[in-house]
This record gives C-alpha cells, structure tokens and sequence, in this order.
C-alpha cells in the first residue's frame, strides 16, 4: 500500500467522522452523539484497555531478557549503572520511571548519515523527542484541565493548572500554552511522518489515522473555545450529566462540541486496538521491566519442558577407544 | 564470495542513499536473492542428526523450495503457540508505534540501505502477518489496516531478512518501548525452522556440537591435540611448559570457551593466554571434551536447541564435581549464560557460589549461575595484584576495544574488558561514543552469518564498525582492535582486512598473557603470535 494512500484513507476517515457527527447533531440525534455514544465509547476503552492488558499478562516471560544499557552489577570497583543496568527492584522502578515519564531511550536518539569516502557520522537527534515529550505532557495537562467540566466545585490543582497554563493570557479567553504546543507537537509528527522518506515508507493508515483525530480533537477544542464560542455552561451540565449517570442534553450546545465529544468517543474507542496501546505495553516490555540479574537470581520458565539431549555416555560410547589411546580419562574402560 | 570479488572499499556502499526509498511499498517490492548477501541452506544431514523438519536439498534461488504442502498452517499454528508462550514477541507484535527511531540504528540499514533492513520494517514482515491472521481489525480490513496474506513470496521474504539480521540488540536500545528485534528474529527463524528454512553456516555447526561436543566437530583426541600444540607454542615463546588438565575429576574449576579459540587465529593465540595465566596461578581447573563448546548455535535456530546444546556445561560440571565454572572470551556464549543457561538447565544447586582460590573474592553476581566471565575473574586478580605485569611487552601495539554485542547490550559486561586492557597495555583508545559500549556495533557476521557466501552483505553491515576502527587508526595510529567474542576475532579479521587493512584483530588474553611475567619463564622476544615484541630498529634492551 503506497504512503498516499495510507494518509489518504486516514484523512478521508477522519473527515468522514466530523461530517458523521455534523449530519447527526443536525438531524436532531443530540442524545445519540452527547450521551449514548459517549458512554459506549467509555465502556468500550475500560473494558477493552482491560482486556488487552490482563492478555498480555497472561503470556508468559520465559526468560530473562533486559536490554542493558550500561555498566551491570560486578565487582565492588565497577561503578554500575543503577538505572541503564539496574540490578535490583528499586534499579527496575527506576529504569521505568525514566522510561516513562522522561522517554529515556528516545533521549538516546541519533540520527546517521552517510558522507564521501564512506564515512558515517552520527548527529544528535532529539526533536522527536520533544515533540514527542510535548505531545504527551501537553495531551495530560488537558485532560486534567477538563475535570472542571465533571466535578463541582472545582478542585484546586485544576484551577491552578488552568492558569498557569494560560499564564501568557494571549486573546480573550486566554489561549492555553498546551493547546498551542499539543497542536504544534502533533503536527511535528505528521510532518516527519510525510517528509522523512524513511518513516513514510513505513506508515500504514493507523499511523495517520490518530494523528489526524488528535488534531482533529484539539481543532475542534480551540475553535469552541476561541472561534465559535459555545456556552460552557451547557457543555458542564452535559458533563456532569454523564459522570453522574443522570445524562440529560441542554439545547442549544453549538455544533462544533458534537463534533469534538464525537471525535473524543472514537478516540476512546479506537484506543484498545490500536498502536495507542503502547501507553499500557511499555509497562510490560520485558527489555527494560526485568532486572539484569540473571545469573544471581534463578528465573523460572512456567513452561520449561524437557528436551533431547546428547548425554556423555553417548558422547563417550562414540569415542570411547580414541579417548583411551590419547590419554583422556573415561568413565568406562569398555 | 571472497573478499577480492567486491568492489573497492569506497565504492561497496556508494548504492546506498537514506534519503531513497523504492518505488514500489514495501509490500510490494519483491526479495531478490543476489549472490554475495544470502546464506546458503543447510545440509539434509545436519538437519536429520537433530531430527529437524524438511531435510532435502534446495536452494533459495530456486522457484520451488520444496516446502511441505501444509506450510501455511505449520506457520500460522507455530505463530499461535508462541503468542501465548512470550509476552516479548506478544506485545513487540501490538505496540510499536512505527516513529522510526530505530531505522539507522541497523547496521545492515546503515550498510545496506534496504528499508527492509530497518528493525521496524524487518518486524512488520511478521507483524502484517500477525495483523492479517490474529487481530480483529486485520480480519475485518485487511490490507487497510496493514495486514497480509501469508505467501509464499512472504516466507521468501523472512528466510532473506531473519538471515539478514545478526540479533545485535543495538535498535531495542533505542526503541522507546524496548522492542527488541532479536526477539522477533528469534521467533522468526523458529517458524522458518519448522518447514525446514535454515541455513548451514547454523546448523552444521550445531548438529557437530551436539555431536562431538563443539562446532567444529573435533573428537576429543582431535582436541587434545591442538591443546597440545598451543602448549608447545607456549614453550616455545616463554619456556614454560603449562599444565593441560584435560576432563580432569574433581577439578575445582570447570573452564569453557567457544572452540572458534582452539581452531583458528588469531583465537588460538587468546587460548594460549588462558592456559599461560591459569597455569601461572596454579589453578586447580580443568578443560573438558564433553563441554567442549561455549558456543551456542542454537541461539540462532530455536529457544529448543539452545537448551539442547547448552544442557552439556551444567552436565558435564556435574559429573567432573567442579565447585563452579569459568567462562572464556565469547559474545552470544555470554547471551546464553548469562539470560538463558540457568532457567533452561538449572538449577545449579550441585555447584557453589563462586570464589575466586587466588585472592577469595566472591563473585556474588554469578550465585545462582555459578558461571564467572573471565574478564571478571581476571579484573579481580589484577585488582588484587595477584599477577605480575609488563604492559610495555603491548607498547608496539595500538589498541582499541569492540565491544561484542551480546556482552554490552545483554550482561552489562563493559568495564572489566576495560580494566583489565588498562593494566596489560600502554596505548589504549576509545572509539566514538556512538560506536562503543551499549551503542556498540556488530560486527556483522554474528547469528550465523559470519560465512564466506555472504560475504558482500557482511562487508556491507561490517561499515558502521569498520568506520569507526577506521577512524581512531587514522587519528591515534591504532593498529589492534581487541574484543572478547570468538566470532568476532574471526569476522572482524575478514572486515579489517577489507577496511582497514592496517589493523590486525586479536583477544584480550592474548594481550594478558604478552604482558604477564610468569615464573621460570625465559626472556621473552617475541610475543603470542610469534612476533618481535619491538619494532625493527628499536630492539634495544630495556635497562
């Protein structure tokens, strides 16, 4: 399948969402797209986030096989690696902490390229890094914002948070600093995804396809909050509505939220099947989650099984009279 | 292939621009075997020894690989069973999320150019399967969310690229969720195992292990003797006549190395260092027939036979009743100790926790195993300046150290190798950071691919290593790349001579045993290799 026409039925996808959702508000299904959908698609990411992760715990890890990344555990006079190389539970929780919250292995980056004389040299790498950091970090800070639309009063850490992330109080109302980097990180991706010859070679529709529905979310946000204003009152009593489990829709809700909560729902429920799982696999990876202390500590394989095996007295059966005459000493003397 | 049937240097990799993809997506671009970058298929014979599927002759070459009719269902049903038995090849099947970051981290990429060379794109050849066969969208979408069928021209494709991959582990360094491709490559080469895919630079060398105890398939008197001549040379050169306990009862150490050391040099002369210090320090140890192998070619063919092979080190450890065993200088030997030995073939409880006889350290990250690298044990004797040391006998040598990739990005073993070169060498230099330690670079002839017929796809993923040696030969006049992988001593031999002619390749205890005074020796003049210690010219004594 050519890199066009991943992007192509993507775009088209996600283009056909926000027409699906427009059709429908305006066809009067509000209830549909503001409570049923939304509630299915909550349903279907719990269940299926569930789902995919218990799967995934149900195989086994045969064997002990961490990538190291540094000095490991050895005589007291090498230095160790905690984190890289750690050795112990607190040296795992670690590693992963770095993993997660800083993108650790990302950082490592470089980038090769070949000059005249076949010379290799290697670059610093870092922007996917930071978009990607961006991307993910501005992706929470929203989220934690949008808890004023759910809970009454609203708690403090929101409040601060929302201000500090308008801080700058450009236009009225202030744009956030994380839409405008949510929006400038996700379009980074898009952009190295087509422009980088190599990684567009690689892309399938489900790479363009949630990059385009998070833009499309993050679109549709600023333009209800900036552009075509709608009343947030209404949207909070929607909100509320549904985390309370006593759904009612308000009239009147421009129809640009549908078109958000729309493009929202199938996010959600897009999520358990696709490469957005990432976010619950890296957890599991068994590369970076296990200690490298193979040979203190034993790991069991649950499925160990006996196998055939060319024992020495076969061995010495075979070779028995040369042994003899050499000198090497045997079990048997015939 | 042989070396002088490439083109120059220069020119090898002057198709190679990372800026160009194929015309045609990649599922579409069919493989091309081009002689030079493939390896050729077992021998029925091996494969019958070790009661593998499919024995017969073929080649991939030809249109017909003589596959069972019921390939299709062998494969699908083997990738269904080991779904549920590694979580590795589960979740590497689900998460990656293509960013990338992996592509020129291959040194098959770097050298190759190849897309498909990329470790992204060398898993999505299973992962499109995977998404086809056991995924609901793949099911119901098909080639729209990035599934396909399995074809023959898809299996032609895997037999191409798991042979094109050496299990280096250098791109799950960089991947942000650790996929890890010799996983994947793993797997990959299991399933093409099971309908009789596999090539003889494997599984020759494993069938003779299983047989005689090591790849090479030297009998037990065949080994005594080329102990015994490594012993003359050593009495020859130093004038001491070492001990060769050979399946000694009752010994207190149990000595394995890869047997590439016994064979050919430039391992032979690290051998000749072995014996040379244990013998120094009356070590009460002893080689074994049996055990004959660190090797372990099964890592590159099934999970199955790498416990088949290893099985004999613990065996044989039992029945010489050693207290534990000491391991030489080898790279995917270290993999299998190190991740794989104990939980296929332990538990260990006959043996005792290592402790060194000469300066009683313990080896206390090696309890459970019992199996101490040498390097280890080694760094402790110097540290503990148990031996007697003249690094200026090393002065005509400029040295650099490859890290082997199963050592740096699979035990962590990067400081001792290090340590240990500081104390028996004057003129020591580091590569680029980007090349060493975990960030090191294969030296492309491991996993089974270390053979002559691939020779120009070797030369091609030796370039990123080559670089580099090249490099700090042009800055520092470096004149000897070290590593501590019987693999590498004989691959790199090959990619130097191609790159970077100058620059001779050898082991770290071959540098230990040049520098090492031992007692009644005579002087030395010469070092392992039988060469003047001095230049020409600058042969005077030291005072």
């Amino acid at each position: 399948m050519s890199a066009a026409f991943s992007l192509i039925t993507a775009l088209v996808a996600v283009i056909a969402l926000v027409v699906i959702s427009l059709i429908g508000v305006s066809a009067g299904l509000s209830s549909l797209f503001g409570v049923i959908i939304p509630y299915l698609a909550i349903a279907i990411f719990i269940i299926g986030v569930v789902w995919r992760i218990v799967e995934w715990g149900r195989v086994p890890v045969p064997f002990s096989i961490p990538t190291t990344c540094g000095q490991g555990y050895s005589l007291p006079w090498f230095k160790s690696a905690y984190f890289d190389c750690p050795h112990n539970r607190w040296g795992v929780i670690g590693r992963m902490a770095l993993e997660i919250l800083l993108f650790r292995s990302l950082f490592r980056n470089t980038k090769a390229d070949l000059r005249e004389n076949a010379n290799l040299m290697y670059g610093s790498a870092k922007w996917l890094w930071l978009a990607g950091i961006l991307f993910h970090y501005s992706f929470l800070t929203i989220l934690v914002r949008h808890i004023r639309f759910f809970v009454e009063p609203i708690p403090a850490f929101v409040e601060i948070l929302s201000k500090v992330d308008g801080f700058f109080e450009i236009l009225v109302p202030t744009v956030f600093l994380t839409d405008v980097a949510l929006l400038a990180a996700a379009t980074y991706l898009f952009l190295r995804r087509v422009l980088i010859p190599q990684v567009r070679y690689i892309s399938l529709p489900a790479d363009y396809f949630p990059l385009f529905l998070i833009l499309g979310i993050a679109v549709s946000g600023v333009l209800m909050r900036n552009v075509w204003k709608v009343d947030l009152l209404s949207v909070k009593q929607l909100a509320m509505g549904l985390f309370t489990f006593h759904p009612a829709v308000p009239q009147g809700i421009g129809p640009i939220f549908y078109v958000h909560l729309f493009l929202v729902s199938v996010l959600l429920a897009y999520f358990p099947f696709s490469k957005l799982m990432h976010a619950g696999g890296v957890f599991l990876s068994p590369t970076r989650n296990q200690a490298n202390d193979s040979r203190m500590v034993r790991h069991v394989n649950p499925w160990n099984y006996p196998v055939k095996v060319h024992t020495y007295d076969e061995y010495e059966n075979d070779f028995r009279k040369k042994m003899i005459e050499a000198g090497i000493p045997v079990e048997k003397e015939e | 292939m042989s070396l002088d049937k490439l083109p120059k240097p220069e020119q090898l990799v002057s198709d190679v621009n990372f800026k160009h993809v194929p015309d045609t997506p990649w599922m579409d671009t069919p493989t091309k075997f081009k002689e030079g970058t493939f390896s050729f298929p077992a021998h029925p014979k091996s494969l019958k020894y070790l009661g593998m599927a499919n024995p017969r002759d073929w080649s991939p070459t030809d249109a017909d690989w003589k596959l069972p009719d019921d390939w299709q269902d062998i494969i699908i049903k083997g990738i269904e069973e080991r779904l549920h038995k590694y979580r590795s090849f589960r979740l590497f099947m689900d998460i990656c999320v293509r960013c990338g970051a992996c592509a020129d981290k291959c040194h098959f990429y770097l050298g190759s150019g190849d897309p498909k060379n990329m470790p992204v794109l060398r898993a999505e050849l299973i992962r499109s399967v995977y998404r086809k066969d056991f995924t609901l969208s793949g099911k119901i979408l098909g080639k729209l969310a990035g599934g396909r069928k399995l074809t023959l021209d898809v299996l032609k494709e895997w037999f191409y690229y798991f042979f094109q991959c050496t299990e280096c582990r250098r791109c799950s360094v960089f991947c942000p969720y650790g996929i890890d491709t010799a996983e994947i490559t793993m797997i990959g080469r299991e399933l093409l195992n099971l309908v009789g895919l596999n090539i003889n630079w494997v599984l020759e060398p494993a069938a003779n292990c299983f047989r005689t105890g090591n790849h090479l398939g030297i009998p037990p008197h065949g080994l005594l003797d080329m102990w015994d001549f490594m012993a003359d040379d050593i009495e020859t050169i130093t004038g001491v006549k070492v001990d060769l306990p050979i399946n000694k009862k009752g010994a207190e150490i149990l000595f394995v190395t890869p047997s590439g050391d016994y064979f050919a040099d430039p391992g032979t002369y690290t051998c000749m260092g072995y014996m040379m210090l244990f013998h120094q320090l009356g070590l009460d140890y002893t080689w074994s027939t049996y055990a004959s192998e660190g090797g372990n070619f099964g890592l590159f063919t099934s999970h199955e036979m790498i416990k088949r092979l290893n099985a004999k080190i613990y065996a044989e450890a039992k029945r010489l009743g050693v207290k534990w065993i000491l391991g030489g200088e080898c790279g995917h030997m270290w993999r299998v100790i190190h991740q794989y030995m104990d939980t296929m073939n332990g538990p260990a409880d006959f043996l005792e926790e290592p402790v060194s006889p000469i300066t009683g350290t313990k080896f206390e990250n090696s309890k459970a195993t019992k199996m101490v690298h040498i390097t280890e044990f080694t760094s402790d004797l110097i540290k503990n300046g148990k031996l007697k040391l003249d690094p200026s006998r090393n002065d005509r040598f400029r040295v650099t150290f490859h890290d082997s990739c199963n050592p740096a990005r699979a035990a962590g073993l990067l400081d001792e190798p290090r340590y240990v070169l500081s104390q028996v060498c004057n003129n020591f230099f580091e590569m680029p950071e980007n090349t060493i330690r975990e960030q090191t670079f294969c030296c492309a002839g491991g996993a089974g691919l270390g053979n002559d017929e691939n020779m120009e796809m070797r030369m091609r993923g030796g370039l990123p290593r080559a670089n580099a040696v090249r490099h700090v030969r042009d800055k520092h006049d470096v004149n000897r790349l070290i590593c501590m992988c019987a693999i590498d001593r004989a691959t790199l031999t090959a990619m130097m001579h191609y790159w970077a002619p100058d620059v001779s390749v050898g082991g770290i205890h071959e540098l230990v045993a040049n520098a090492l005074i031992m007692d009644g020796e005579s002087e030395r003049t010469d070092d392992l290799r039988g060469e003047p210690l001095k230049d020409d010219g600058e042969d005077e004594q030291d005072v």
